[in-house]
């Protein structure tokens, strides 16, 4: 496989790049923090999105969607990263789809997916308990028999989870807390007694729930993939979603870099521009180089994910490890070479910063993907 | 290069692929699949040529009889001929077969494609089949005592004399200086105006009178570098390659290969042998719950790993880019950076992970890791330091003023 894209992929890019650039630029994401939106993003414009296929970009077009793979998914989400857009693309077109692609029985694909691909359905997963992201360790219980549960336990970080229509949770069957085995995935929904969800107010203003469940009802139609072998199934839905993350942050890094050149260019001091300053220029220029290594990263990762390729795990550590590292470095410097306008709110280049933190910090930071990475390598 | 071999189909690859098997097993001795272990397993060729064992020889011999030992460099003058997808496959069955490569020098990987690019026709009938053939060693001559970083500010000149010119001055660096029996030298031929456009690209021979190299001896202990004087030598004016005052544009040309193939060294150089560091690191430090036992040193061991993989696909992205026919001159300067300095990352890791092992030194036998720690730390400096490739970057990809 070439680490080049083709003529279709460069097409859906450019389009992708026109529409996020237009429909949902940082002005737009700025005016849904400021008025303090409900949503979080607009629906009418992810309708728009959805038409685009985005909503439907792993979606496979015999349940309606497009098809366009991980790669295409990830071009969507560079631009994503790029205009900061709000959008339930993660939580719905990644992470609820790839869950119910690879766990869910003919029956739930044909009930959710078609009106996922069309925009009008939103799913969101509730995976992580505690502080820092720890998959497979699930307090919440799911308790019961005869094919009847009851869950119980508490999940953070839930994305787009206010405003879900399903909820994709993970629960423990049987097993200790700290056990891979004994985890499965429960399609839940969040109208359902005993679920209370509470809108999470993060720095990046992007959508985020905590979601508590109390003697919630589930059968055994809910469940997605095999009682006790979620883990398996989790390992594949984050590992989708931390490759698109990787690829969001990229462009977050890339648009925040780019604005930065722009105001060395322009910026006057000493009655020169600062970008003819030495420590500058070298400190950019080692970014640019960190960045295009992050750029091979994320390729790479997508790509051995449309093809399936047992490599693809330490593929996404990777990239979602420099990933992190670089889009946090690069919003950092970004910050700092803009100097006193850049701690202002007034002025967008924060909002890549704040933006950059928590996809970071979304399943599995730096620090976590490189010891997974190691691992994997056997040390 | 003059004409494009033909591109072949997949069908006509997989025969060259079979025949070139066959080949290299009926031809390629079997000491020749030997890793490469001390100095003299590595053949240079040159006049002075000593061939270590006749399987150098006669392997050296076969390989340039069919231009193999520059695959891609025109039949007209020596070369294989080979498409870049044949010299693929070439360079994968050999590689499958562990055949050493036949012949390294800088005629191949620096003046090479140079002399293609901007030789006569004279020019390159004299020097290119030699080349091929391993009969002529090249070196160098860029850098002087007073021209490093600066490297346009150089001062050996070039008088012009009717029909020769009279060199007088003095380079250093000169790799293998003292083994050489060609250079090929940068000379200032006009004082006037800007220095740029004041320099000239010569090739001249070792041999003649007035020329001289001195040995200087590194912090590794080796001493493959010489100072190499100047005084008085004539070198007939139809040596001068290209235009005179125009040697910057070629200079620049074949830095830029040269820039390639030490950046590629931070894949290459595998300190210390066999496997990732993280593998030799668990044999030397053990594992305590499946992570390796220093959790700080584990960390860093990671982190370059991490940055290790993400270059590799970086240089494979960068080729696939080439390929497809897309802009890629610029990124040589960040694979020279960023090779070099990952080069540098991952021998002074070595050296961690060996511990006091790592700190023999000087009872020679291949083993030893403080000269090979001590050899990286030029990678960063030769072929234009880490800081004027930062400089170029700036200049030429980031687009920022006045760098």
């Amino acid at each position: 496989m070439s680490l080049v894209l083709n003529e279709d992929q460069l097409m859906f890019r450019d389009s992708a790049k026109r529409f996020a650039a237009e429909r949902a630029p940082v002005a737009e994401l700025r005016r849904l923090r400021d008025s303090r939106d409900a949503t979080g993003f607009d629906r009418a414009v992810w309708k728009e999105m959805a038409e685009m296929g985005w909503a439907g970009v792993l979606i496979p077009e015999e349940y309606g969607g497009v098809g366009f793979g991980h790669v295409g998914a990830g071009l969507i989400a560079q631009e994503i990263g790029r205009n900061l857009s709000a959008t339930p693309m993660l939580s719905t077109a990644i992470l609820g789809v790839t869950a119910l692609l690879k766990g869910g029985t003919e029956a739930q694909k044909q009930s959710v997916l078609g009106s996922v691909a069309s925009g009008d359905s939103l799913l969101a997963l509730a995976v992580d308990e505690r502080s820092r992201h720890a998959p497979f360790n699930v307090a919440t219980r799911a308790t019961g028999s005869g094919g009847k549960y009851k869950l119980s336990g508490r999940k953070v970080l839930v994305l787009d989870g206010h405003v879900a229509d399903r909820l994709i949770v993970s629960a423990r069957t049987s097993g200790d807390v700290e056990s891979r085995d004994g985890i499965t995935l429960f399609l839940v929904d969040p109208k359902a007694a005993g679920v209370t969800i509470t809108r999470t107010n993060l720095v990046d203003s992007h959508n985020a729930a905590v979601v508590e469940l109390r003697d919630v009802a589930v059968s055994a139609e809910d469940v997605l993939g095999g009682v006790d072998k979620g883990a398996a199934l989790l390992d594949a839905v984050l590992d989708a979603g931390r490759a698109v993350l990787a690829a969001e942050l990229l462009g977050v890094a890339d648009e925040s870099f780019e604005r930065t050149l722009g105001y060395l260019r322009e910026r006057d001091q000493f009655g020169v521009k600062i970008g003819t300053f030495q420590g500058l220029q070298h400190r950019a220029a080692h970014l640019f180089c960190e960045i295009e290594l992050v750029r091979s990263a994320v390729l790479r990762a997508l790509q051995a994910l449309d093809a399936q390729e047992p490599a693809a795990a330490g593929l996404i550590c990777l990239a979602k490890a420099k990933a992190s590292d670089i889009g946090r470095i690069a919003t950092n410097e970004a910050v700092q070479m803009h100097g006193g306008i850049g701690m202002t709110d007034e002025f967008d280049i924060g909002f890549f910063m704040k933006r950059a933190r928590v996809a970071a910090e979304t399943f599995g930071d730096a620090y976590y993907h490189t010891d997974r990475y190691a691992q994997l390598a056997g040390y | 290069m003059s004409a494009q071999p033909e591109i072949r189909s997949g069908e006509q690859l997989d025969a060259f692929r079979r025949e070139t098997r066959q080949w290299l097993e009926a031809n390629c001795p079997a000491e020749m699949r030997q890793p490469v272990v001390e100095e003299d397993d590595v053949c240079w060729g040159g006049r002075n040529v000593k061939f270590k064992n006749d399987a150098q020889r006669a392997w050296l011999e076969r390989m340039a009889a069919r231009g193999w030992t520059t695959p891609e460099w025109p039949k007209a003058y020596g070369g294989g001929g080979l498409s870049k997808e044949e010299a693929k496959v070439l360079r994968e069955e050999m590689s499958a077969l562990r055949c050493r490569l036949p012949l390294t020098s800088f005629g191949i990987s620096m003046l090479g494609p140079a002399l293609l690019k901007y030789g006569n026709e004279t020019q390159k009938r004299e020097h290119i089949p030699r080349i091929v053939r391993g009969e002529i060693r090249w070196c160098q001559g860029y850098s002087e005592p007073g021209a490093g970083s600066d490297l346009a500010s150089l001062k050996t000149r070039a008088d012009d004399k009717g029909d020769h010119f009279l060199i007088n001055g003095s380079k250093i660096w000169t790799s293998y200086g003292d083994k050489a029996d060609w250079i090929f030298c940068l000379v200032r031929t006009n004082f006037d105006g800007k220095k740029h456009d004041g320099i000239s690209f010569l090739l001249f021979d070792m041999a003649s009178p007035g020329v001289s190299t001195s040995p200087i001896r590194l912090i590794s202990g080796y001493s493959p570098f010489t100072q190499t004087f100047f005084d008085n030598v004539k070198v007939p004016k139809e040596n001068l390659l290209g235009e005179l005052n125009k040697g910057w544009t070629i200079a620049k040309y074949l830095l830029t290969h040269e820039r390639n193939m030490i950046g590629g060294m931070g894949l290459g150089l595998r300190v210390g042998g066999k496997g990732s560091l993280g593998q030799l690191a668990v044999t030397n430090l053990g594992l305590a719950g499946g992570r390796l036992a220093d959790p700080v040193l584990r960390a860093d061991i990671a982190r370059f790993e991490l940055d290790a993989h993400a270059f590799a696909l970086t240089m494979e992205r960068v080729q696939a880019e080439a390929k497809a026919g897309n802009e890629t001159g610029a990124m040589s300067s960040m694979l020279k950076y960023f090779g070099t300095e990952l080069n540098k990352r991952r021998a002074e890791l070595m050296m961690s992970v060996a511990g006091v092992d790592g700190l023999k030194f000087g009872d020679g036998g291949g083993e030893e890791l403080a000269p090979i720690w001590l050899r990286t730390k030029a990678n960063s400096i030769e072929g234009g330091t880490s800081e004027i490739q930062l400089n170029i970057i700036s200049k030429h990809v980031l687009k920022l003023p006045g760098a």
